[in-house]
């Protein structure tokens, strides 16, 4: 990457001012600068900012965006709640070098089609706080068309919901070729289809079908048939569509088979 | 023996792991040029026009390379030996450009930042031709790859450019067709198998500068450096008494290294600046600029009597070398030869096909070197019969293989590129092999398959293999053996330690040819200035080809150390002998320290230097043989397929190092596994490589691989080094089959096109179930 | 830019582009220990510890790194040679040029995990790839080293 100017800005609004200038970006981890032959003028490095934190406030936890994915894995907070969803969903995430670099707010700003953890994010529906757009789900977020802006924080509500997350991959430390993160609170499930590969999405049809059936593996295979012709699926080098929608019955299935047991 | 059949630590083991510098890129003079290199974005195009001046004139900038003033000789890279088999098709830099990735210029410049920046100042008008993309459209396509005049073949391989075939070759023995009919039993496949890339961690890298005598030194990671010398030469019109060629410590091969890649750059960089130049790749370079594994499609037709007995073989091959034709008629051929000798009980075999060019990047040697393509078909076929005959595979496979002492018309048939050499398999513990492969792998207990839960499904699947011992009456290799004071000794081979620690493997040949420890044995390789001739590290050569080199050298220094002790006590040389420390008298009155008489020697008393040089060059290939077995678990639900367990037993005669025999077995089998179940090759719709880096293209990772089960018969092999055969390529032949075989027997869907996919397995449940 | 990398527990003050990463610079510095294989974050051969952490120097700008500690193996050579030894012995080194990354990331998990098991070891090093070996000479080593019994 050929970069003209760095910076690392003191506060915030520094930081979002330095963003509007013309072919600026914001550098996370940075773990794939060298794809692509990018020219940057203003690399502009978060660092300062004491975005670097996992806490627990009015019954919410707090992610800050410059938390590394291998932190937030290996915290307490992600191996203790939500049965331990977080760190299953980031483990999966090629090696520990990559997710000693890559941060949070890079992997959930970037809405990667890919991404693992927006998943499992979207799932426990996470709200996420940016500088401009201000708080708002993550469900939103994903869906509206954000520019220039900084995500600051993720917040999860501590609501002891239970989850789990269910990926394929055709070898171990490849990208998600689809994945699904289940979660239930009160009997209700909520479910997230992602790497379709489009971004992640909630399927909503299939929980409303879930939630006012008895839960079997019958009923989740439904869920998981139902999920499978309601979200929209595309091919790329990875797999099919056809494929994906096979797998999201089964995935879905067995997600939210995990989640009851 | 003392020294071989001992696992030795690898002598460079502990500098490579802490880090010590030693490759290539290492050793680059910190002032040296980098040269960056102008690749096409058309599969086939020609350069109408190209402007290279506003390169010229960026600060930095020292020299830049086109078609134009660069000699235009054609070369093969191959990197094979004198006259090639392989067509000379190649210029250093040419006006045609003929695939994504092909050489378009070249930029030296004082850093990489600005040689970067210069690339994007050169200005190419393309005049963009129709490309043949695919293979088996590529044989008559209106498009001709290769029109330039010069291109030619060194003796007859089929060789017709008009026509995009780059090799063509037909063999048989027998009457196929009548065979055929009289067989109670005949089963037929078509296969493809895609285009592996080796994937050594570092990338090509070359550097050169001109020494003080005026002569061009290129430091290459090569696996061939002297038949980089002579290629190098031939392109650049340059004497060879100009050049050397050295090569440090390579972080891996398999094949990828053997032919040329940035020698012609660096070199041409160094002969015209003064400068030194460097030239490392990229690994987008690698993926898209090196070289693949042979893509080809294989029909098998295999036919048995009604009791089993097979009488008739047919295999043939498309296959695909991309835009160059490096290895195009040998890669092929072994296709054939290294696995059709299996079943040598076959009255009738047909073999041949033709090998096209087409505008993807060329294909070139691959450990395994076509025997893996070959082995996946004619495998996974066998088992398809043994089905239809109705016995279990191994037992099918027990009943018609080669066994020791026995012969294959196919070896006296087909060598590489030539006829072969006619030879009986003295050492063959396939028997063996197969026996105890079935005992460590359960296959009774698992054969064909066993439900595991409501979703799983676990199959066992096997394939038996072999490969060669170098090229017979071609590979050859030679040793020196210096003795010093103090009594220790300089081994100097042109064999090219590749990471496979032949480095040690022949001083341990040495020693126990010595009598001497292996730490007395310091060697020193692969410098076409300081050491004598060797092919180089392919076609599995280097344990028996140079060992048998060292092994001779090694008797013969013994013999003079032993001619010097006698002079030195006025007895005659029969009452002397060496025991590995001292020289003595049978009557056991004189005795002599190594380490004295070699003082001796040099400084006070009948001085003289004693150095021997030996040379071997094999008159038969004695083959390695494998029996692998593949236990799979098979999700119902996704398609997914886990290998629970790869158990492999190897004949290698007398393995002279274990541990790194058994690490050679273990990383080929690995590759085998990756070509299987992993990696799969994309292009976009233009010839595009899609896979082009390590997210895309995925080789097996160590989560991928869940347990390896490696053992050794134990076997001799008369003609090799201490009873060794070679071990280096074995590995990876087995797994496509034993792979598929088991998926096969775990699920009845038989995959006939690599990698395999969780996708297509489920796509193909689907339809089983409808 | 200027930058202070306290490498190897020495301070150094260096001139970087803002665009050149940590692989880059600490090459030029002379830590040749340091390979590089993919450029994509993807195989663990240019690895480096930032604070203790393995991390791919491939793509880790060297400005981020501004004012932490990296560990080459140059700096911490008796653990190395600790380690080495069990590798060399294993036979699971092969050509070697993995060999670096994969010895910091051991060193690492060392000193994060206590008494890892074989799923674990090989969780931890998944980043790490190696063409040669097959990965079970690597693994049979680092038990031994370990202690790991199973």
């Amino acid at each position: 990457m050929n970069i003209k100017k760095y910076l690392r800005p003191l506060n915030i609004d520094e930081a979002y001012g330095l963003l509007q200038s013309k072919n600026a970006v914001i550098i996370g981890g940075g773990a794939f600068l060298n794809l692509g032959n990018r020219e940057v003028e203003t690399a502009i490095d978060l660092s300062k900012l004491n975005l670097n934190f996992i806490e627990e406030k009015n019954g919410e936890f707090l992610i800050g965006a410059m938390t590394t994915l291998r932190k937030l894995e290996t915290s307490s907070f992600a191996k203790e709640n939500f049965d331990g969803v977080i760190t299953k969903t980031l483990s999966c995430i090629m090696g520990v070098q990559l997710r000693n670099t890559a941060t949070i707010g890079g992997s959930v700003y970037g809405r990667y089609g890919f991404s693992d953890i927006i998943t499992t994010f979207l799932a426990l529906d996470a709200e996420v706080e940016l500088c401009n757009g201000g708080k708002m789900s993550l469900e939103k977020f994903l869906e509206e068309k954000i520019d220039r802006d900084i995500l600051l924080k993720i917040s999860i509500k501590k609501d002891n919901r239970k989850a789990a997350y269910i990926n394929m991959r055709n070898s171990s430390a490849d990208f998600s070729l689809i994945n699904v993160a289940v979660a239930m609170k009160d009997n209700r499930f909520r479910i997230c289809v992602g790497a379709r590969p489009k971004r992640a999405k909630v399927a909503y049809e299939a929980m409303s079908f879930i939630n006012s059936s008895e839960v079997n593996e019958e009923t989740a295979l439904r869920a998981g048939e139902i999920a499978s012709t309601t979200l929209q699926f595309g091919g790329d080098i990875r797999a099919s569509a056809e494929y994906r929608k096979e797998l999201c019955k089964a995935l879905v299935k067995r997600a939210i088979m995990e989640v009851i047991q | 023996m003392k020294e071989v059949n001992k696992s030795v630590p690898k002598k460079d083991g502990m500098g490579l792991t802490v880090g010590k510098p030693a490759y290539t890129e290492d050793l680059a003079p910190q002032n040296a040029l980098t040269v960056k290199v102008l690749r096409s974005p058309y599969p086939f195009a020609r350069i109408k026009n190209i402007d290279t001046e506003k390169a010229e004139k960026l600060k930095g900038v020292k020299c830049v390379l086109t078609y134009k003033n660069v000699p235009r000789n054609i070369v093969t890279r191959a990197g094979q030996g004198y006259p090639e088999p392989s067509p000379h098709d190649k210029f250093i830099l040419d006006e045609y450009v003929r695939y994504i990735g092909d050489e378009v210029a070249a930029v030296a410049a004082e850093d990489e930042v600005t040689a970067v920046e210069a690339l994007k100042l050169i200005e190419v008008e393309y005049e963009k031709l129709e490309p043949v993309l695919d293979f088996e459209r590529a044989e008559g396509h209106p498009s001709i790859i290769h029109p330039e005049k010069e291109a030619h073949e060194m003796f007859p391989t089929g060789f017709n450019p008009s026509k995009n075939i780059a090799a063509e070759y037909h063999m048989s023995f027998g009457d196929l067709d009548k065979t055929l009919k009289k067989c109670d039993y005949v089963v037929s496949e078509r296969y493809y198998t895609q285009a592996q890339n080796h994937t050594a961690m570092e990338t090509h890298s070359s550097f050169a500068y001109v020494d003080i005598n005026g002569r061009l030194n290129i430091v290459s990671s090569t696996q061939t450096p002297f038949h980089a010398r002579r290629i190098v030469g031939e392109a650049l019109g340059l004497p060879l008494d100009k050049i050397r060629v050295i090569k440090p410590r390579i972080g891996g091969g398999y094949g990828g290294k053997q032919a040329l890649h940035g020698e012609f750059l660096v070199a041409l960089v160094a002969l015209r600046t003064g400068r030194s130049a460097k030239l490392i790749y990229t690994r987008e370079e690698v993926f898209e600029a090196t070289y693949t594994r042979h893509p080809m499609r294989i029909d098998v037709t295999i036919g048995a009597d009604k009791d089993g007995n097979i009488k008739a073989i047919d295999m043939e091959i498309l296959s695909n070398t991309g835009a160059y034709a490096e290895h195009a008629l040998t890669v092929f051929m072994v296709a054939g030869s290294k696995t059709l000798p299996l079943y040598n009980k076959a009255e009738a075999v047909r073999f041949g096909g033709k090998v096209v060019y087409t505008n993807h990047t060329p294909a070139g040697a691959f450990r395994g070197y076509g025997a893996v393509q070959g082995n996946f078909a004619l495998e996974a076929t066998i088992d398809k019969l043994a089905l239809a005959v109705g016995k279990d595979p191994v037992e099918f496979r027990v009943q018609n293989m080669i066994k020791e002492g026995e012969t294959s018309p196919v070896f006296k048939i087909m060598g590489e590129g030539t006829e072969g050499v006619d030879m009986t398999v003295d050492s063959c513990k396939l028997e063996y092999c197969v026996k105890r492969g079935m005992e460590l792998c359960g296959w009774k207990d698992k054969y064909p398959r066993k439900q595991i839960g409501k979703n799983k499904v676990r199959g066992i699947g096997s394939a038996i293999a072999m490969q060669g011992s170098g090229i017979p009456c071609i590979d050859m290799g030679s040793a020196v053996i210096k003795l010093n004071d103090g009594g220790f000794f300089n081994l100097m081979v042109g064999a090219t330690d590749i990471g496979t620690g032949s480095d040690t493997i022949l001083a341990q040949i040495a020693a126990e040819a010595l009598g001497v420890s292996t730490d007395k044995v310091v060697v020193y390789s692969s410098d076409t200035d300081l050491t004598p001739f060797d092919c180089g590290a392919y076609a599995s050569s280097t344990t028996y080809v140079s060992g048998n080199a060292v092994y001779r050298a090694g008797r013969k220094m013994k013999g003079l150390i032993e001619k010097a002790g006698a002079e030195r006590f006025g007895v005659s040389k029969d009452e002397v002998e060496f025991d590995g420390e001292f020289i003595r008298t049978k009557d056991g009155r004189n005795s002599v320290s190594l380490s004295q008489l070699s003082t001796e020697l040099y400084y006070s008393n009948k001085q003289k230097q004693l150095m021997v040089c030996e040379s071997f060059c094999g008159e038969v290939s004695p083959p390695p043989f494998l029996a692998g077995f593949a236990e799979v678990e098979v999700d119902l639900e996704t398609g997914k397929v886990d290998l629970i367990d790869y158990t492999a037993v190897v004949d290698c005669g007398t393995p002279i190092n274990p541990n790194l025999a058994r690490i050679q077995i273990e990383g080929g089998l690995v590759q085998g596994i990756g070509m299987t179940m992993f990696e799969g090759v994309k292009y976009g719709e233009n010839g595009k490589l899609l896979t082009n880096n390590f997210l895309q293209y995925r080789i097996p990772s160590r989560k991928d691989i869940n347990k390896l089960t490696v053992e050794f018969a134990e076997s001799y092999e008369p003609s090799g080094p201490f009873g060794a055969k070679s071990v280096g390529e074995i590995g990876t032949d087995t797994p496509p089959a034993a792979i598929t075989n088991a998926i096969y027997n775990a699920i009845g869907v038989r995959v006939t096109k690599l990698p395999v996919t969780p996708e297509y397995i489920l796509m193909e449940l689907k339809k089983k179930m409808k | 830019m200027k930058i202070n990398l306290k490498i190897n527990n020495i301070n150094r003050d260096i001139d970087v582009e803002p665009g050149e990463v940590l692989y880059d610079v600490l090459r030029r510095c002379g830590f040749t220990s340091i390979k590089k294989a993919c450029g994509t974050s993807s195989c663990g051969v240019c690895t480096v510890l930032l604070d203790g952490m393995p991390v791919p120097s491939c793509s880790y700008l060297a400005v981020k790194a501004d004012g932490h500690n990296i560990t080459t193996i140059e700096g911490i050579k008796e653990e190395a040679d600790r380690i080495g030894k069990f590798m060399v012995e294993e036979g699971a080194v092969q050509c070697g040029f993995c060999s670096p990354g994969f010895l910091l990331t051991v060193i690492a998990m060392e000193r994060e995990i206590e008494n890892p098991d074989s799923q674990g070891i090989k969780n931890y090093l998944a980043g790490n790839l190696c063409r040669c070996s097959g990965y079970e000479g690597q693994l049979r080593a680092v038990k031994k080293y370990m202690g790991v019994s199973e």
